[in-house]
């Protein structure tokens, strides 16, 4: 007995011990986590599992996600080939900004990289990324949209190649107006067709202000003002002032009508709709798949709003090649982003493995009769407004999306929303 | 690991096999050394580079010949202990007294350069010429030529840092696909080359008019474009060459950047600095946390001791019916409760938060409720505990199974003889033997709660949170708190959250001795 009873006790302060370090392993990983996070393995590096891939031995190696790159291979080595220059395309599936900028700054980055454009802020000040000049022909190929999201502080960063933007879907079957100019006249005519939910917006507990952004605006709010030369200006936060204390009166409305609501979340909103539980659904491109094998027939129009005010002006995110700064191999990368930049071909290659809408008008109207959804989405980009790619974007997402949740679920909307303009305030000071 | 050799009690003979050992693991070590050392010096890695010294004096003093016995010994765990726990913490320390994170990561020299480069124009209706790059020198240091073709028109120019651009007579050099590919007296650079020279090209600027120079754009192709930023290093200023403007060091927040006339910050890019206690300063002041620290304190007690209580309450119960001999299948029924166990954690909880939802959830749906256990604070509190019970019974489970097969049948037996009924036998007898065993992985288990990050993060983010307030939501315990301190707003700040870290590395030492004493207390009573 005695003999046991202590071996027990030593057990114990073992796993005593070891829940101990794991806890002091778990305060150091808050440290480096960021930096450190795992990335995913790749198809050429061979890296093992939870870092970053190690660098591709080749003339110009591009680092970008699991569905760009399956899309990116076989153009890019063409291109290669053509130029006599090996090209490796590798997949970091986790975390690619962070793996990226941490492996710039140690010189053993790609040379390249594709990803949205709302990182460009984050880049530039981690002097991870170099400008590119488009040509003078880009102005009239791509769309204006495209070549404001990758201009930052007047300078391009960026070759700009796809771009996405939320739209409003409508089940035929469950409505009359399949395209609604307002919120109101959509509201209406889903409870006329008497649908168990009228609109599939994801809310959630901790709210989305990503999805929330065409009410938002369309009520008058805004995220950051403008300088005199036309770049946002964060000292100028828009959250708590006028405009987005009425768009607030108008979500906690509709939160009362239950045309919005907590429980819709990321999880299950495009189901809701697909399943024939909500007659309308704003989501964007990655949503077509599910909704096409639903089959049932649906439209696809701008997300409205609401009567009498302005219109809405949902985010619009694109996607583009970037110059890493400490590349090893920059002329080739501002060589392929030269290419890219000024002839549609490269990316029309990538079409058709990873469908999203394209920004150069040429390709545009090249997909138009194949993929009319496709190009609808990119035309409708055109009035959306590019996500904020300045570093000063991170302090809003979660204090603006956590009071639209609040004010749907039923809180006072003019002291959440100021209480949340404080909170990013003090976040952006801080 | 206890080791079957107790080279103690043998007598220590050199046999030749010992000694190739010893020789080939102080040659790797040797080896090792020898080439990590000038790496950490090219590096400036001090730290790890004294580490690396002295751990291979050590191990040379140790291992080389038969005396420091003990010290063969410590010397593994020890080394393993300052390399993997204290060297991290020293370096926690060190990066909480600085800015480091997004902008602040490279040196000032970085900084600049990158304002610098970012700051090339192109020149209006630039015309975008067919690049050739030649030399009449070294093809890696220059100087360079370039040879332009503009595609439109077909006219040939030159130039070079000195000699303006120029139109050349077609005849001069040899165009092929519209570029030149051979020039006399110039060695033309493959795309390879240009590729070494990159940086020099990329600061090669070769005027074309007062205003505005040709500059290289990948290895084949060129524009024009100004430069439009300067920097003086011994002013430290920069000059904006089209306006005038110059931006100085100044100081904005914890950190130097490079300011205008106002004192306004200019451009994002910042450098590793020392910023002193500021990150503690703005921790320790920050009045959102001091309100919110309390009460998200009690609720880590209440969630990791309640977490405990019910898995062990749970756990037991159904290892005392399933341990009862009477019962049929009773291997079945011990394969189906370990279920909980077998599925990821990850997995059952983002499944459990959606069951959880008010008006699609599994829970409300079955049980026709309409409860907001995501909304209601009080509601969201069970929700966790039910989840982390489902967790973590199986645990308890498995552990108190184990205790009770392990309590000799002569002991129940001897009890129910003297009378005790089957309630006394289990309460009196079985359950203090049982707790001998069990109590000190309770309090593991209460360790791992009071730490238990995933279940809240993956369940409720730490949600619901009551209108206005963003720091602590209902269900934050203080690790998931400080998580969105640290990281929640503005991108990452490491310098901030080693603070942080530093802060709660301090508060888990206090729990820790809290908790030995605990365990002590516990030996003393049985």
């Amino acid at each position: 007995m005695q003999i046991r009873r202590q071996s027990f006790l030593a057990l114990s302060g073992i796993a005593a011990g070891t829940t101990l370090l794991a806890a002091c392993g778990g305060g150091d990983e808050t440290a480096g986590g960021g930096a450190n996070d795992a990335g995913g393995a790749s198809d050429a590096g061979g890296a093992e599992e939870g870092a970053a891939p190690a660098r591709a031995d080749a003339d110009l190696v591009i680092w970008t996600d699991e569905e760009k790159a399956v899309s990116l291979e076989e153009p890019a080595a063409a291109w290669g080939k053509a130029n006599d220059l090996t090209v490796a395309v590798q997949i970091v599936a986790d975390d690619l900004q962070g793996n990226f900028v941490t492996a710039d700054q140690a010189g053993n980055g790609p040379d390249m990289i594709v990803a949205a454009h709302d990182w460009i802020g984050n880049l530039v000040q981690n002097g991870s990324i170099s400008p590119v000049q488009l040509p003078g022909s880009a102005a009239e190929d791509i769309a204006p949209i495209g070549i404001e999201a990758v201009t930052y502080d007047g300078q391009t960063y960026g070759v700009p190649y796809a771009v996405e933007t939320l739209v409003l879907f409508a089940n035929k079957a469950l409505t009359d107006a399949p395209e609604p100019k307002t919120v109101e006249e959509m509201v209406e005519a889903a409870t006329a067709g008497g649908a168990d939910n009228v609109l599939a917006l994801p809310v959630g507990e901790q709210g989305d202000a990503y999805h929330m952004e065409a009410f938002y605006t369309s009520a008058g709010g805004y995220l950051f003002g403008k300088d005199s030369e036309g770049s946002l200006d964060p000292s100028d936060v828009g959250v708590g002032q006028e405009g987005s204390i009425t768009a607030g009166e108008k979500l906690k409305e509709l939160g009362e009508s239950g045309v919005l609501s907590t429980s819709i979340t990321g999880d299950n909103a495009i189901s809701l709709f697909t399943d024939g539980k909500a007659a309308y659904l704003v989501s964007g491109p990655w949503a077509l798949e599910d909704i096409r094998t639903a089959e049932f027939d649906y439209a696809m129009s701008a997300v409205p709003g609401f009567e009498g005010l302005d219109p809405a002006v949902p985010f619009a995110g694109v996607n583009a090649f970037y110059v890493a700064a400490g590349g090893k191999n920059p002329a080739f990368a501002q060589q392929f982003a030269t290419a890219v930049a000024s002839s549609p071909d490269i990316v029309e290659q990538m079409f058709p493995k990873n469908e999203l809408p394209p920004v150069n008008l040429e390709l545009q109207k090249k997909l138009a009769e194949d993929f009319p959804e496709i190009v609808k989405i990119a035309e409708l980009a055109a009035d959306g407004d590019p996500m904020p790619a300045i570093p000063e974007m991170a302090a809003i997402w979660q204090p603006l999306g956590q009071a639209q949740a609040n004010i749907v679920g039923g809180a006072d909307p003019e002291s959440t929303m100021v209480s949340a303009g404080e909170e990013i305030t003090s976040q952006i000071s801080g | 690991m206890s080791s079957t050799h107790a080279p103690a009690h043998r007598e220590r003979t050199t046999t030749i096999p010992a000694v190739l050992v010893r020789v080939l693991f102080l040659g790797a070590v040797l080896a090792v050394a020898a080439f990590t050392v000038p790496l950490m010096i090219e590096l400036k890695q001090w730290m790890w580079l004294t580490v690396m010294v002295l751990a291979a004096i050590a191990i040379f003093i140790l291992y080389s010949t038969k005396r420091f016995v003990p010290g063969k010994y410590l010397f593994p765990g020890t080394f393993f202990l300052v390399v993997f726990l204290i060297a991290p913490i020293i370096l926690t320390i060190g990066y909480s007294f600085t800015n480091f994170g997004d902008g602040t990561r490279g040196s000032k020299e970085q900084a600049v350069d990158s304002i610098v480069a970012n700051s090339v124009q192109q020149t209006e209706d630039s015309t975008w010429y067919n690049l050739a790059v030649a030399t009449q020198g070294d093809p890696v240091e220059g100087p360079f030529t370039l040879f332009l073709v503009d595609p439109e028109t077909g006219a040939i120019y030159r130039g070079d840092e000195t000699a303006p651009v120029q139109e050349i007579p077609a005849d001069a050099v040899t165009v092929a696909s519209g570029f030149v590919t051979e020039a006399a007296g110039y060695t033309i650079l493959d795309a390879r080359e240009v590729n070494t020279a990159y940086d020099a090209l990329q600061a090669l600027a070769v005027p074309i008019s007062d205003t505005s120079a040709v500059r290289v754009q990948g290895a084949n192709q060129a524009f024009e474009g100004t430069t439009v930023l300067s920097y003086d290093e011994s002013t430290d200023t920069l000059t904006n060459s089209q306006t005038d403007e110059e931006f100085t060091v100044g100081k904005v927040g914890d950190s130097e950047y490079f300011v205008d006339a106002d004192g306004k910050r200019a451009f994002s890019q910042s450098w590793l600095q020392n910023v002193g206690g500021s990150n503690y300063e703005r921790l320790f002041t920050n009045a959102g946390i001091a309100k919110q620290f309390g009460a998200a304190f009690v609720w880590t007690l209440i969630f990791a001791l309640g977490s405990v209580l019910l898995t062990f309450v749970v756990g037991f119960a159904l290892a005392l019916v399933l341990n009862d001999e009477r019962m049929r299948g009773r291997r079945l029924y011990r394969s189906v409760l370990l279920m909980p166990y077998a599925v990821p954690g990850f997995i059952s909880l983002l499944v459990w938060s959606n069951f959880y939802n008010r008006d699609f959830g599994l829970i409300n749906e079955t049980l026709g409720l309409h409860l907001d256990w995501m909304g209601d604070p009080t509601l969201a509190k069970a929700a966790v505990l039910l989840t982390n019970l489902w967790m973590g019974f199986p645990y308890m489970f498995i552990v108190s199974t184990g205790a009770l097969q392990a309590i000799p049948n002569d002991v129940t037996e001897a009890a129910r003889m003297d009378g005790a009924s089957r309630l006394q036998t289990t309460l009196k007898v079985v359950t203090p033997l049982l707790m001998v065993a069990v109590a000190p992985l309770l309090v593991a288990s209460f360790a791992f709660n009071f730490n238990n990050f995933n279940a809240i993060q993956l369940l409720t983010e730490g949600g619901p949170f009551l209108p206005g307030e963003y720091t602590r939501g209902g269900t934050d315990i203080l690790i998931s708190m400080i998580y969105r301190i640290a990281f929640g707003g503005s991108g990452a700040d490491f310098g901030f959250a080693s603070a942080v870290s530093v802060a709660l590395f301090a508060l888990t030492g206090v729990l820790a001795a809290i908790q030995f004493r605990f365990t002590n207390v516990l030996e003393d009573v049985n």
